[in-house]
């Protein structure tokens, strides 16, 4: 029959993937803040108020898992809800289009964002803050916070499914700001107030961000493994909400 | 064998052969019947009009051969297989009544992004050409006009070289001049040979394209037919009136279809019938009525109480006046 070939499958996630990327990069109101917040943050917070080196590299890491979990966000949430609501995503499911496509070429886009995002913060770092890092440490810090990226992704289709395109925005920001600020990556998790500290737990942002202090060794010393876990928990049950949604969305 | 079926895909179907079937179909949501009973088929090189007004059950017909719901009863079948199989998505192309493609990509990265899709897509050249948009090639989608928004939206069902085109109120929304350019569109591709399956709720836009029409309202098909049969049962007119020509001699007018009485006459205080009279031609009918009998009162002439989806069409349409008043 005429299954997709694996080269004309290849030729389609790229296509698509190239074409979000254009349409997305063409979106100063998407661009700007999604690479503006997190580098401004540091500069201001981690360099130019900072008090040394340990203090830039500290908070090179807290706005790094910051900024990757933006993309992700705010790429599926308002992408998939816009789509939705705009009929694009009917008419792919009709074209001959393999639906793996649509989610490889948002994820690569989040993932892109992600790397931009991280290589002006190392930039910033090492040239403002004095930041030294071994090439293990820049590699596991990078691999950490780009794969961890998805469960805010899997959040983020879910978030698409179930809010319009014009409320998605609001509805991440009620998420994502909160939840960065009590995961401790605006401010030091160990300078806030000790009930704040112990609610962290219950942010995915809050593990991720502790995998990604591992590589420093200035997380805060619970499992390491139980960080992973509590990530992987997380995106399972986003992806398995996000599944329902999109089944109900077909079969409406 | 893999050659075979190459040769499979890329040749246009042989005229006349069987594209789209629909048997029996019917649906319902939230116990809301949506489609009552459907069916219709779709050869080669023809071109069907699936005319009604507004919730008639068109998109979802349209959305069922395309494979997003599947019938509570009844059977689809694309060149034979099941909707929405990919090898079924390769042959056909989509013109959705709303999809909106993304704002700030140009007209030539969108038309390239879709093409992707499919095995043997046209050139992006040919559909440019045949969507009529050479000069807004480089131009990014949010900044076209309403019309030559529809005209990608075609190019990208163009893209394949589809088998089947699925076009749902291609033109709705769009001024007079643009919705007759893109009619001259449609119409050269229904020209290459496929099958075309459209939506609309103009009685215009199915007579200018389609080959066939049929009417839906309510879910059920009212009429089906050539657009002069159709066109036909919509010119019909009813006349009513009292009169004091005996509803025998009525019967036996040339130019009377068919009489409806509503209060027979009395000897005793009322000598009219009061009744409704069914004509193709109004106002040759009236001549002769007003001639022959001079009691007659009461006149009013008004479009045909057939279906009310023959109303709501011609409502609809700008073009058609189906309310005609005489005194």
């Amino acid at each position: 029959m005429s299954s997709l070939s694996l080269s004309h499958a290849w030729k389609i996630h790229l296509q698509e993937t190239w074409s979000e990327w254009l349409k997305l990069t063409r979106m100063p109101m998407f661009v700007l803040p999604t690479l503006l917040f997190p580098w401004m943050f540091y500069l201001f917070f981690g360099v130019m108020f900072g008090r040394g080196a340990g203090n830039a590299e500290y908070l090179m890491v807290s706005y790094g898992t910051f900024g990757v979990i933006g993309p992700a966000l705010f790429g599926f949430g308002v992408g998939v809800a816009s789509d939705r609501q705009q009929g694009l995503l009917q008419l792919k499911r009709v074209l001959p289009m393999p639906m793996s496509a649509y989610f490889i070429a948002k994820i690569g886009i989040s993932l892109m964002f992600s790397i931009v995002i991280l290589l002006g913060l190392a930039t910033i770092a090492v040239l403002f803050g004095g930041v030294r890092l071994g090439l293990t440490q820049w590699i596991s810090l990078f691999a950490i916070l780009l794969v961890g990226t998805l469960p805010f992704c899997a959040m983020g289709v879910f978030i698409g499914i179930r809010s319009n395109a014009q409320s998605a925005p609001a509805v991440i920001n009620l998420l994502y700001l909160p939840m960065a600020f009590l995961s401790g990556l605006w401010i030091p998790i160990f300078i806030l107030p000790a009930i704040l500290q112990k609610i962290a737990v219950i942010f995915p942002a809050y593990h991720l961000a502790q995998l990604a202090f591992s590589v420093l060794d200035k997380h805060q010393g619970q499992s390491l493994m139980g960080h992973l876990l509590v990530l992987l928990l997380f995106t399972a049950v986003f992806l398995m909400l996000a599944g329902f949604g999109w089944r109900a969305l077909r079969d409406r | 064998m893999s050659q075979q079926q190459h040769l499979q895909q890329v040749s246009t179907p042989a005229t006349g052969s069987l594209l789209a079937e629909v048997t029996g179909v019917s649906h319902a949501f939230d116990k809301l019947k949506a489609l009552n009973g459907v069916d219709l088929q779709v050869k080669a090189g023809q071109v069907l009009a699936i005319l009604g007004p507004n919730g008639a059950g068109k998109t979802t017909l349209i959305n069922m051969l395309l494979g997003i719901y599947t019938p509570d009863a009844g059977q689809i079948h694309l060149f034979g297989q099941t909707p929405g199989d990919l090898s079924v998505r390769q042959r056909i192309g989509v013109m959705l009544q709303q999809a909106e493609l993304a704002e700030t990509l140009k007209v030539r990265e969108l038309i390239r992004q879709f093409a992707t899709y499919y095995q043997n897509p046209l050139s992006q050249q040919q559909l440019l050409q045949m969507a009529g948009l050479e000069d807004k090639a480089d131009t990014r989608y949010g900044k076209l006009s309403g019309g030559e928004k529809r005209r990608v939206q075609f190019a990208i069902a163009l893209a394949g070289e589809p088998d089947i085109l699925f076009l749902d109120e291609p033109t709705t929304g769009l001024d007079v001049q643009a919705r007759r350019s893109l009619w001259a569109n449609i119409k050269n591709y229904a020209e290459r040979g496929a099958g075309i399956i459209l939506t609309t709720h103009y009685l215009e836009e199915a007579d200018a394209l389609a080959d066939q029409i049929m009417v839906l309202d309510h879910g059920r098909i009212v009429a089906a037919g050539t657009p002069s049969q159709i066109k036909q049962r919509v010119s019909l007119k009813q006349v009513h009136c009292r009169t004091g020509i005996p509803v025998e001699q009525l019967h036996l007018h040339p130019l009377i279809e068919k009489v409806e009485v509503e209060k027979h006459a009395s000897h005793s205080d009322d000598k009219l019938t009061q009744c409704t009279l069914l004509t193709h031609q109004a106002e040759g009918l009236l001549r002769d009525l007003l001639q022959t009998d001079s009691d007659l009162t009461d006149l009013q002439v008004t479009g045909a109480g057939l279906e009310e989806a023959f109303l709501a069409l011609t409502e609809n349409n700008p073009t058609t006046d189906n309310r005609e008043q005489a005194a």
